[in-house]
């Protein structure tokens, strides 16, 4: 004590020395001595502090940080490496007391006194530390919507659901989707990765998920107890009994999409109320992603079935005549149109195979429906088509007797080899006229012509038989290739002509070659422009079947 | 290359043989009877369809560019390839099992050609090679519309990509279907001659990975490329399309494609005496350096375009057309460009590497 009396005086240059002033400053002050004693104080000081007095150790008075920080800066470690002191000025420091979080800001006199200010900083710092968790949040929901929106695949769906709950809201996630048969299928996720299951599981075990899986609002957590979890809703690999559990529904569009189980270790904390709240509005999130994703699913399998019928047959090879068929539609996005073509096999051997190619008046879906309802009248149709005329007699009977106005244009190709060659019986009602690609690179158009089909009560035709030698090519196509606009310099059709220098130059190529050469020539021409429905069918002789024949080397080895 | 399979690179070199004369004859029975037959022998299926196959394709289109076949030839002999894969995909059990290397379940893997893009061995060889390997492969083909691919990758739920081009032209419509499928939150592989020998266009595009083979891609998509991070729409920005050159380049293609024409036949006076048919090609090989300058502007790179002049002036000498038409073009197309600097900056270098090479050069990129 005689040492602090001996070194106090007034007359120093402590900022308490400048005046009285800062005994009234509204916040707390403390002045303490090189050895801890405290010299002066204001009254806020001594409100915050109740036993602050002159003379007392700082220890007695002020929490320990402080007076280990006052330690620090007034009698600095001696060692040579205590460097810090020299440092421009001490940083202020944090710390609490009575509930409150203070911030020192220390003065140093110079002569072993420190003045150290105190700013009250609770509000401000629960205030920063509100702002921080809302924002993380909000960011975490962005992604979360940014990540679950992107697909509408749901599958991947409900794995991101998992992964990002389990990065971000507890230690473990588990989705549960609705029960199919009694089977759910659960996607658990743990430390960034995450496993698919199928289990039969009986959601009244788990507190709050049967509910959850019906829409039902939450459980809170507390009222679940982590060591009732039936095996399966804990990972392996978790590590031991969870330390908390939450459920929470993840609502769909009107129909629950399943149940989310959040799990923490043992040792950590519970879920609080605003950790529930947010889990919800992520689930809420995720919710209505995975219900899209599911919705979006059934109904491109309902599309997928139903469109099945009307998609362009892949067509090859079938009774010693190569078949060929390629088909583009008008718009990007669809996979159907108003153009068709079907290869159908005679029952019998030695029975004509019959192709049928045509246009139905209009494009996109409602062309596409009437393609197909031609398709099915031609197919059912088969036993008559020796007769192509009574073909279209009856194809135009049932057309006009139908709800719709449209009306078709078609061909038919009636198909035949013996030998080496190949004849063709050749009608066309309404449509461009086949193209004939002969082994000497000359194109003939088959001479046949007919009315359209679904417009007048009588139709008339006329065929022709055309024969093919080995190599050569008979191609059906649609006006969407002679019509299309588009060339190097924007707006020429691109016309018959076109199409029979496009053909010339296929001599003696397959009937895949054949199609390819076409679609890719008339489809550079229309380049990023708009266009028809595109369809091409090429009926080959084969020249070379026979010759493998007798080599050994037949189809038969690889295209089984 | 590995050799250090079974197979001796001789066998490999005799079996190309046939299938190169197989391929000249147009006799699709021998061309598979080469392969299968390499096959019986021992020949693994991956080293037939990159070892044989492969390389017999990349002479198709060597000796076309040499003017040695004609398109019909190359488009037969591309058709029989075709039918070749086949047949050896036929011995090809499906890889539906757990993957032997380390037990998780097959990737899937859906390759697709870009929109507008018709050269599909490479991705069909691909596809082959992957399916051997054990992915669980979608293969889509040639010229596939991106709104499908889409669709078909939410339909199907596929792990990856692997998209290929061949013609740098498309970089734009493969940039579109790269963003589409990030977009959905798909890694996206990316291969084939369009992005560049060293696959500099596969990084300009934001694409998550850049395979130069088969085999490197199989590698790549065995080991997983990066997950593509959802939220990334700065990922394959293009800061210097900001100048709109690209833009009003291809939006003026058939205007300036008139123009050049009107300016040849100013300037040519042989042009005077052309048919429709002659002044069609003529027009076409203008719009090809028009799309091809579209593309360089839109790449960045006028190393592009300078590879385009080098390999059109290559093949216009196979065929005996004299190359001063394509300088008077690019001449009469950078007269036409002087609100666009970027685009004189790349015909200027079209031009200059045209005077620079007289000896006619490699066709096409190396590969």
């Amino acid at each position: 004590m005689t040492v602090f009396e001996d070194e106090y005086g007034r007359s120093r240059e402590t900022p308490g020395a400048e005046g009285t002033s800062w005994l009234g400053s509204p916040y707390p002050a403390v002045v303490a001595d090189r050895e801890g004693g405290v010299v002066e104080f204001n009254a806020a000081a001594a409100d915050l502090f109740p036993r602050m007095g002159v003379g007392k150790w700082l220890d007695e008075v002020v929490p320990g940080w402080l007076a280990d920080a006052h330690r620090r800066l007034s009698r600095p470690a001696r060692t040579p490496a205590a460097a810090a002191p020299t440092r421009a000025g001490p940083a202020p420091l944090r710390g609490s007391h009575d509930g409150r979080l203070l911030r020192a800001h220390p003065t140093d006199s110079g002569h072993g006194d420190v003045a150290w200010w105190l700013v009250d900083d609770s509000d401000l710092t629960a205030a920063q530390d509100a702002l921080r968790a809302e924002r993380e949040r909000t960011a975490l929901l962005a992604e979360a919507s940014t990540q679950l929106l992107a697909s509408l695949n749901p599958d991947r769906c409900l794995e991101k659901t998992a992964l990002l709950a389990a990065a971000h809201l507890g230690d473990a996630a588990l989705v549960i989707s609705p029960p199919v048969r009694n089977r759910c299928a659960v996607v658990t996720a743990l430390g960034g990765g995450c496993k698919r299951t199928q289990l039969t599981l009986d959601p009244a075990l788990v507190p709050g998920l049967a509910e959850a899986l019906q829409g039902f609002p939450p459980v809170p957590a507390r009222w679940i107890d982590p060591a009732e979890l039936p095996s399966w809703a804990v990972p392996e690999g978790f590590g031991g009994t969870p330390g908390a559990v939450s459920i929470t529904p993840l609502p769909g569009h009107g129909v629950p999409a399943g149940a989310l189980i959040l799990l923490r270790r043992g040792g950590r904390r519970a879920f609080d109320t605003s950790e529930e709240l947010f889990a919800r509005l992520f689930a809420a999130r995720a919710g209505a992603a995975l219900s899209a994703a599911r919705l979006y699913a059934e109904q491109a399998r309902v599309t997928r079935a139903l469109i099945a019928e009307l998609l362009p047959p892949q067509l090859h090879h079938v009774g010693g005549v190569d078949f060929a068929g390629g088909y583009r539609t008008s718009q990007d996005t669809e996979r159907i149109g108003g153009d068709f073509y079907d290869v159908h096999a005679g029952t019998e051997d030695g029975q004509e195979t019959l192709a049928v190619l045509g246009d139905v008046c209009g494009k996109g879906l409602d062309a596409a429906v009437l393609t197909g309802r031609i398709r099915s009248t031609v197919q059912a149709l088969l036993p008559l088509a020796g007769d192509h005329q009574d073909v279209l007699r009856l194809l135009n009977g049932a057309l006009l007797t139908a709800r719709h106005t449209r009306f078709a244009t078609l061909v038919l190709a009636s198909v035949r080899r013996t030998g080496g060659r190949v004849r063709l019986r050749l009608t066309s009602a309404g449509h461009p006229r086949p193209l004939i690609l002969r082994a000497t690179g000359e194109v003939e158009e088959a001479d046949t012509g007919g009315t359209l089909v679904g417009a007048l009560p009588v139709v008339t035709s006329r065929s022709a038989t055309v024969d093919l030698s080995p190599g050569e090519t008979c191609l059906l196509y649609t006006d969407g290739i002679t019509e299309a606009r588009g060339g190097p310099l924007g707006s020429a059709m691109f016309g018959e002509d076109r199409l029979r220098s496009a053909l010339a130059e296929c001599v003696g190529l397959p009937a895949e070659a054949v199609v390819e050469r076409v679609q890719m020539v008339a489809g550079d021409w229309v380049g990023r422009g708009p266009h028809d429905d595109m369809a091409v069918v090429a009926i080959t002789a084969p020249h070379t079947t026979h010759l493998s024949a007798v080599n050994g080397h037949t189809r038969g080895r690889y295209t089984a | 290359m590995s050799t250090q399979t079974t197979t001796s690179t001789a066998d490999l070199a005799a079996t190309r043989r046939q299938l190169w004369a197989a391929l000249e004859a147009r006799d699709e029975p021998a061309a598979t009877a080469a392969v299968l037959g390499a096959h019986d022998a021992g020949v693994p299926v991956e080293d037939l369809l990159l070892d044989v196959i492969g390389p017999v394709q990349a002479k198709v289109g060597a000796e076309w560019a040499a003017g040695r076949i004609g398109v019909a030839q190359e488009h037969a002999a591309t058709a029989i390839q075709d039918r070749v894969v086949a047949a050896l995909a036929h011995r090809t059990p499906d890889g539906t099992g757990p993957r032997p290397e380390t037990g998780e379940a097959p990737r899937r893997v859906t390759v697709a050609c870009v929109d507008g893009e018709w050269h599909a061995l490479p991705a069909r060889l691909l596809a082959e090679v992957l399916r051997g390997r054990g992915f669980l492969v979608d293969y889509l083909g040639a010229h596939v519309p991106t709104p499908h691919l889409i669709a078909h990758l939410h339909q199907t739920g596929a792990d990856v990509v692997a998209l290929s081009s061949s013609l740098p032209v498309r970089l734009p419509a493969a940039h579109a279907a790269v963003t589409a499928i990030q977009a959905i939150g798909l890694p996206v592989l990316v291969g084939g001659a369009a992005f560049g020998p060293d696959g500099r266009y596969a990084r300009l595009l934001g694409a998550d990975g850049w395979a130069q083979d088969a085999r490197a891609a199989a590698r790549l998509l065995a080991a997983g490329p990066p997950r593509a991070d959802a939220a990334r729409p700065a990922a394959g920005d293009l800061p210097h399309l900001a100048d709109q050159e690209y833009t009003l380049v291809t939006r003026a293609r058939t205007q300036l494609v008139r123009q050049v024409l009107q300016g040849l036949e100013d300037a040519v006076p042989a042009m005077a005496s052309y048919t429709d048919r002659q002044r069609e090609r003529t027009a076409e090989d203008v719009a090809h350096i028009v799309d091809f300058l579209g593309a360089s502007l839109y790449a960045d790179d006028a190393e592009l375009f300078t590879g385009f002049v080098t390999w059109t002036a290559g093949i216009l000498r196979a065929r005996g057309v004299p190359g001063d038409a394509l300088i008077a073009a690019l001449d009469l197309l950078a007269d036409a460009q002087h609100d666009f600097p970027r685009a004189r900056g790349h015909l200027a270098a079209g031009r200059r590497a045209l005077l620079r090479v007289p000896a006619p050069p490699a066709p096409g990129p190396r590969s």
